[in-house]
């Protein structure tokens, strides 16, 4: 008998209890505890969260997030930005030639280019699959067009977010983009640069992943924040 | 870098806990961590209705949980491996360990980097792959701190927490190659980095550990703060997650409430910097993330508690460490004085069945039954019910009804129990008590005025010259 067998046995020989709980009612507790509240005021609570966590948070249209973006670049000193393969938004930065920045593509394994990826790439950009309010936590799935490591490697990390994809909360993303059904490989929320507090309960930042995190909030054209 | 510290809870708890308590520096560093704890907890939970409404909601996912489990792993296990992870069963840390030890050696691995796990500290993972010449690496940065100092951690959440910032830069400085004392904690932090980004790029192996498995996709869902759990799980070309067999949910959808109530019970956030689900290996057309992808579900006693309907709520516990944060006991004692891998009022519970009572017996009796853990408990376990059960457990007499446990029994004491039997005797038969109060309130000259720990700050225990029945009787 293996291991999987005895244990199994184990727990289908212990007693039953005779007040066996029915499935729980997520959808009923949700539905009088999520708030109702305008794009706006959504938008709103999703940068004071991010805010409290040292990230920074920039409101640009979809005609010019490459501008404000290439501005922060700028003023941050960044030379070499990290991108996927195929987006839209990447080869709209490409098309733009920006002088003085270098724009590096993430197209092999992994395998091939991990020093490059850890010692010579200081910023990446991904694009946000939506967005959760109530935490304020980008949420990503990564793809081979943007990849897992590039929301963790670089120590500056760039997310574009359309403000139109904001959930009020973490079950109404799941609920609503039918998570259950097309889970990807890897699905994350990133909610702040990454930190610790383990020495002495003093909050540092830049632990292991990203020093820095930036949201790009791109509102729809004619549209201002 | 070898954790082997072997440690008899039953044997040497009343010691660690004096040498701990006259420890000012110790006393210090845990009440302010504490204090910070439980401080950053309540500021996250301002609506009481909210709270105890979710809690309920947490609770019963739990409690439904753990009625259909061997159900729910079947079906775990069957997602699982459909979608492309290799499944493993464990009935102890030695069969843990040995397929892990497996696993590394058909991959001809050497190096494993670690993400946080508890239930890795609870098979002694580390030693075993020292043992097998494999070198097993914390990037925790706590936990990589406790392995620098050769050490355990003392809090399941926050490994660490009994250190200060300057005995940290002195262990720095001392043990990192290069590295100069400085206590400043942004420094420390920047250190620790530098190290462990090597040990990431270089690992065969990536170790991680599971806040929740859902069954109903196949998923593993981690919560964390550094970021180091991202990188066990994605830049190793193996990746090994170890789990008990209590931590599988259903459906997604309970991950919101639970992850909802351990972020903030734990840390006091209303969310941790990453929440990571992973659903399988690097698929063909992926560029990153690992080739294998492996879950070792562990048993460990868990059945024992399984198989009783009372101590079955242990195995709700999520493992956020607020009971231990909220104790009054653990607060004066610290983590190290338990002997056990899981401290505070969760260790004194879920100890005896991966260990037996015979070694964890005196962890139930480390406890004033306030009732605070109880209160703070994200999915309502009624911790203090299961430490009166315990201590029942540890006294019952070996071979009836009352010893259900492994180890059932062993802190019994003959003197003890003919105390309690008298006890219970005087109690229950009134002419026996009548008798009994007379002698006591006629001879309470004899009582004597040494009474053991109780005299050592407080006045004798002598019984009053009348009974109250004596009192009423005049009265009339």
């Amino acid at each position: 008998m293996s291991a999987r067998d005895r244990i199994l046995g184990k727990l289908r020989a212990a007693p039953v209890a005779d007040d066996i709980p029915p499935m729980p009612d997520v959808k009923g507790w949700y539905a009088t505890h999520t708030r109702t509240e305008n794009r706006q005021e959504r938008v709103q609570r999703l940068r004071a969260a991010l805010e409290a966590v040292h990230t920074e948070v920039y409101d640009t249209t979809l005609d010019n997030w490459h501008t404000v973006l290439l501005d922060i670049l700028a003023s941050k000193g960044l030379k070499k930005l990290l991108i996927g393969t195929g987006t839209a938004h990447g080869a709209q930065l490409e098309a733009l030639q920006p002088p003085g920045l270098d724009i590096v593509r993430y197209a092999q394994p992994i395998s091939q280019w991990q020093d490059i990826l850890f010692d010579e790439t200081d910023a990446s950009l991904t694009l946000a699959r939506s967005a959760i309010a109530e935490t304020g936590s980008m949420v990503l799935w990564p793809s081979p067009s943007e990849p897992r490591l590039m929301s963790l490697v670089p120590a500056v990390h760039f997310v574009m977010l359309d403000v139109t994809t904001i959930h009020s909360d973490l079950h109404a993303a799941m609920r609503d983009e039918g998570w259950a059904g097309q889970l990807p490989t890897n699905a994350l929320l990133i909610s702040s640069p990454s930190k610790t507090a383990d020495i002495q309960q003093t909050l540092a930042y830049g632990a292991h992943g990203p020093r820095e995190l930036v949201v790009l909030l791109r509102h729809p054209t004619g549209e201002t924040a | 870098m070898s954790q082997v510290i072997k440690i008899h809870a039953s044997k040497d708890f009343k010691a660690r806990s004096l040498d701990a308590l006259n420890d000012a520096g110790h006393r210090k560093n845990f009440r302010g961590a504490m204090d910070f704890l439980q401080a950053k907890r309540s500021a996250q939970f301002t609506d009481r209705e909210a709270l105890e409404t979710l809690r309920d909601l947490g609770s019963h996912i739990r409690r439904y949980s753990l009625a259909h489990l061997p159900r729910l792993l079947e079906q775990l296990e069957k997602n699982l491996i459909a979608n492309g992870v290799q499944v493993h069963w464990a009935e102890n840390a030695d069969e843990a360990n040995a397929i892990a030890l497996g696993i590394a050696r058909r991959a001809n691995a050497t190096k494993v980097i670690k993400g946080k796990s508890m239930v890795s500290e609870e098979v002694e993972f580390n030693h075993a792959m020292e043992a097998a010449g494999i070198e097993a690496f914390e990037s925790d940065m706590g936990e990589y701190i406790v392995q620098l100092a050769n050490e355990k951690p003392s809090h399941i959440i926050m490994p660490a927490i009994h250190k200060t910032k300057e005995e940290i830069a002195r262990l720095f400085a001392e043990k990192i190659p290069g590295v100069a004392y400085t206590d400043n904690v942004d420094a420390l932090i920047q250190i620790g980095r530098q190290v462990l980004r090597r040990k990431f790029a270089q690992a065969d192996i990536g170790l991680s550990g599971v806040n929740f498995a859902v069954a109903e996709t196949g998923s593993l869902c981690l919560v964390e703060n550094e970021g180091n759990g991202r990188m066990c799980t994605t830049v190793p070309r193996i990746h090994i997650a170890i789990t008990g067999i209590e931590k599988v949910v259903e459906k997604l959808e309970h991950i919101p409430p639970l992850v909802s109530l351990l972020t903030r019970s734990a840390t006091g956030q209303p969310i941790t910097t990453y929440v990571n689900i992973i659903s399988g290996p690097r698929k063909p057309d992926e560029l990153d993330g690992p080739d294998e992808m492996h879950l070792i579900l562990l048993d460990n006693g868990r059945s024992q508690a399984y198989a009783d309907l009372q101590l079955r709520a242990t195995l709700q516990c999520i493992r956020c460490g607020a009971c231990m944060n909220h104790c009054p006991v653990y607060a004066r004692i610290g983590g190290h004085a338990y002997g056990t891998t899981y401290p505070g009022p969760i260790g004194a519970i879920i100890s005896p069945h991966m260990l037996g009572l015979e070694s964890t017996y005196p962890l139930a009796f480390a406890s004033t039954l306030c009732g605070a853990c109880n209160e703070v408990c994200p999915v309502k376990i009624p911790i203090t019910d299961m430490l009166v059960r315990l201590r029942n457990e540890a006294q019952a007499r070996p071979g009836t009804t009352e010893a259900t446990l492994r180890g059932s029994g062993a802190g019994r004491n003959t003197l003890v129990g003919l105390i309690w039997r008298g006890w219970a005797l005087m109690y229950s038969r009134l002419q026996v008590y009548k008798l009994s109060s007379w002698f006591m309130s006629r001879g309470r000259v004899l009582s004597p005025t040494e009474q053991g720990a109780w005299t050592r700050s407080r006045t004798p225990l002598i019984p009053a010259p009348k009974r109250l029945r004596d009192l009423f009787k005049e009265k009339r």
